[in-house]
């Protein structure tokens, strides 16, 4: 056994354990940043697949999550208020609304991707920003779901057969489950002859042209399968809050979406995982520390220590936290 | 018909803010390679430079001075300290970099200003309106800011063509080795440049100032616009960024104020209020997904960009 799936098996142990400890501690609101940890470091994971390992600079992810969020959000309205949506009513049904947002989130990233493909680079960042962007106004120009103001969903979560997750624990369970199966499967994918070539195509896009391999598809097979896989993050995100508004698509999410990945390691499995919990950890307790550090009156403005952290990360510390961990080690970038 | 050429006014006037922001950006990329997410913190930062000083000096011309200097001043720093860190470094980093600065230039102004907006008066001797067409008023302070970007612009186009430093800026965004190559000192030449970019943006920032509120974020909003007029335009063509900026302002504006009418024509008035607001906000992305199907790298691409 390898010193990766050692500290793989540990740290999903700890994970396992951890809110016992915090009940134990009498620190149950906790739980609630462990759900958030592993629904971004889902959201991460699949941005993860496209920038890490296709090269694709998404900077409009959190469209997908924001999709995905609203298709629940959405139907959860219509099944309170007792209205239908495209002749459909609404529903609170996971099993039901849960496939239906991913899917929807699957064909906006195939329409967006599409056309975001055409081009590279730079111009690419900038498309896929705008493209979010523009899913933002449209949300925030429907009046009937709350506009700026978003849904709540006043029948709470969705409705699992034999699970209740209204209990926060049984929620984190379910969300961590979810992040550990699509671990397990990206890891497989980029293992795959599939990831082999979208490896290939950010390593060297004309080579593959050359070898007579449609890269524009593969891509966008990835990004469609990335935008899927946001789009569920979102649905998560919304039961736990039940409620979803703009924000979910705001582009500074794109920009958290993103910091995430880099911070935790690009282009590697864990990476991502690990960056959405240092993150929304530094997000919960950088306000504490700057208040023990006697900057109290500082204490709302954490982003004016986060803004150039970030700066110096990206100039000296181009692996992330897992590049450090592993320094030296290929790990398959 | 008056409203129409009222609200294509108002459509130039968007337009000429986002070419002086969007001129800044494509210059930068289209010389030095770097995409700066921050460029909307400059038109930001210009802004309440405006704001400051024209409440300490009590007139609105040392206001725009104000802006002019504190932006290219802060443009310039921010070249020397990070950006020219990030040259040979791939978009993502740079991406990354300047969204760390956005978040540390719009908490710093938090701190400083607080959350409350700040407003500045159009000034006295542009305030009221003139007659442009007979029955037709327009507001002579929007009429201003149109004669002032097409000024910029054309002044930006004899640089560009005409002088020494546009043919080292033209060169260099061919083959920037080349230039430090013959002498060039390509480190001081991408400083200016850099300021040159940021002092539009704080002009921008300043004559917008008295038509929106001046608050933390304000820029954010601009950028993405500016990044639409970009593609739309051809990354690193100024001529571009024209067309592009004076497109996309015309047609958020005129998308805006009419789109909801027109539908009324076919569809009932709820669901064209409904559908309207949607379509209009979605205009320019609509848009620019059109001329990105029939043209990938935008209406005037640079040829030579090896970027």
């Amino acid at each position: 056994m390898s010193k990766h799936h050692l500290l793989a098996l540990s740290a999903l142990a700890v994970s396992i354990a951890l809110p016992f400890v915090l009940i134990a501690a009498g620190q149950e609101y906790l739980i609630g940043l462990l759900t958030r940890i592993a629904i971004y470091g889902l959201a991460a994971l699949s941005l993860n697949f496209i920038l890490g390992y296709g090269g694709m600079v998404s900077f409009g992810h959190a469209a997908y999550f924001g999709v995905g969020a609203y298709v629940v959000g959405i139907m959860s309205f219509h099944a309170f208020q007792n209205s239908t949506i495209f002749g459909l009513s609404g529903s609170d049904a996971a099993l039901f609304t849960w496939p239906l947002a991913v899917v929807v989130s699957a064909l906006a990233a195939l329409v967006l991707g599409y056309l975001s493909l055409r081009t590279s680079g730079v111009f690419f960042i900038m498309i896929t920003l705008a493209f979010a962007q523009m899913l933002y106004f449209l949300f925030v120009s429907m009046e009937r779901y709350g506009g700026d103001d978003g849904v709540i969903m006043y029948n709470g979560r969705s409705f699992v057969p034999g699970l209740d997750l209204s209990n926060d624990l049984t929620f984190y369970f379910v969300c961590l489950v979810v992040l550990v199966l699509f671990m397990a499967l990206f890891s497989a994918v980029v293992r795959s002859r599939f990831g082999a070539v979208l490896k290939a195509c950010k390593q060297n896009e004309a080579r593959m042209l050359a070898l007579g391999c449609d890269v524009r598809r593969y891509k966008l097979v990835a990004f469609v399968i990335a935008g899927a896989v946001a789009g569920l993050a979102g649905v998560l995100n919304a039961n736990l809050t039940e409620f979803v508004s703009p924000d979910y698509l705001h582009w500074t999410k794109s920009g958290d979406l993103m910091i995430m990945v880099v911070l935790g390691g690009m282009g590697t499995i864990p990476g991502p995982v690990i960056g959405a919990g240092v993150f929304l950890a530094l997000e919960e307790f950088l306000p504490a520390i700057m208040e023990s550090m006697a900057l109290a009156q500082y204490k709302e403005h954490w982003r004016i220590v986060f803004g150039p952290l970030l700066i110096i990360v990206v100039l000296f510390a181009r692996g992330g936290i897992h590049g450090l961990m592993f320094r030296g080690q290929s790990n398959g970038r | 018909m008056f409203l129409l050429l009222e609200q294509i006014l108002n459509g130039l006037q968007l337009g000429v803010f986002l070419f002086l922001i969007a001129a800044g950006l494509t210059l930068i990329f289209g010389i030095m390679g770097v995409i700066n997410l921050a460029h909307g913190s400059l038109f930001m930062i210009g802004a309440y430079a405006a704001a400051v000083s024209t409440q300490w000096s009590g007139s609105f011309l040392i206001g725009i001075l104000g802006a002019v200097v504190v932006a290219g001043l802060v443009g310039m720093a921010m070249e020397l300290v990070i950006m020219r860190r990030l040259y040979n470094r791939d978009h993502l980093d740079q991406v990354l970099a300047t969204f760390g600065l956005i978040l540390f230039a719009n908490e710093l102004l938090t701190i400083i200003f607080g959350r409350t907006p700040l407003f500045l008066d159009v000034p006295p001797f542009l305030n009221g309106s003139a007659e442009i067409l007979p029955g037709i008023d327009y507001p002579v302070y929007r009429l201003t800011i149109i004669a002032v970007g097409c000024a910029v612009a054309a002044l930006l186009y004899f640089v560009i063509t005409r002088t020494r430093a546009g043919m080292l800026i033209r060169a260099g965004s061919t083959n920037r080795d080349m230039v430090a190559v013959l002498g060039v000192d390509i480190g001081l030449m991408f400083t200016l440049l850099f300021g040159l970019g940021a002092v539009f943006a704080g002009l921008a920032g300043a004559m917008a100032g008295p038509l929106v509120s001046v608050e933390v974020g304000m820029g954010e909003q601009q950028l993405i616009l500016a990044f639409v007029v970009v593609v739309i335009g051809g990354i690193g063509s100024v001529r571009g960024a024209l067309v592009g900026a004076i497109l996309v302002g015309v047609v958020d504006t005129l998308g805006r104020a009419f789109l909801t009418d027109f539908l009324k024509l076919f569809m009932d008035t709820a669901s064209a209020d409904g559908i309207g607001a949607g379509l209009s906000s979605m205009s320019i992305y609509i848009l620019m997904a059109a001329i990105l199907i029939a043209r990938p790298n935008g209406l005037f691409p640079v040829a030579a960009q090896r970027h």
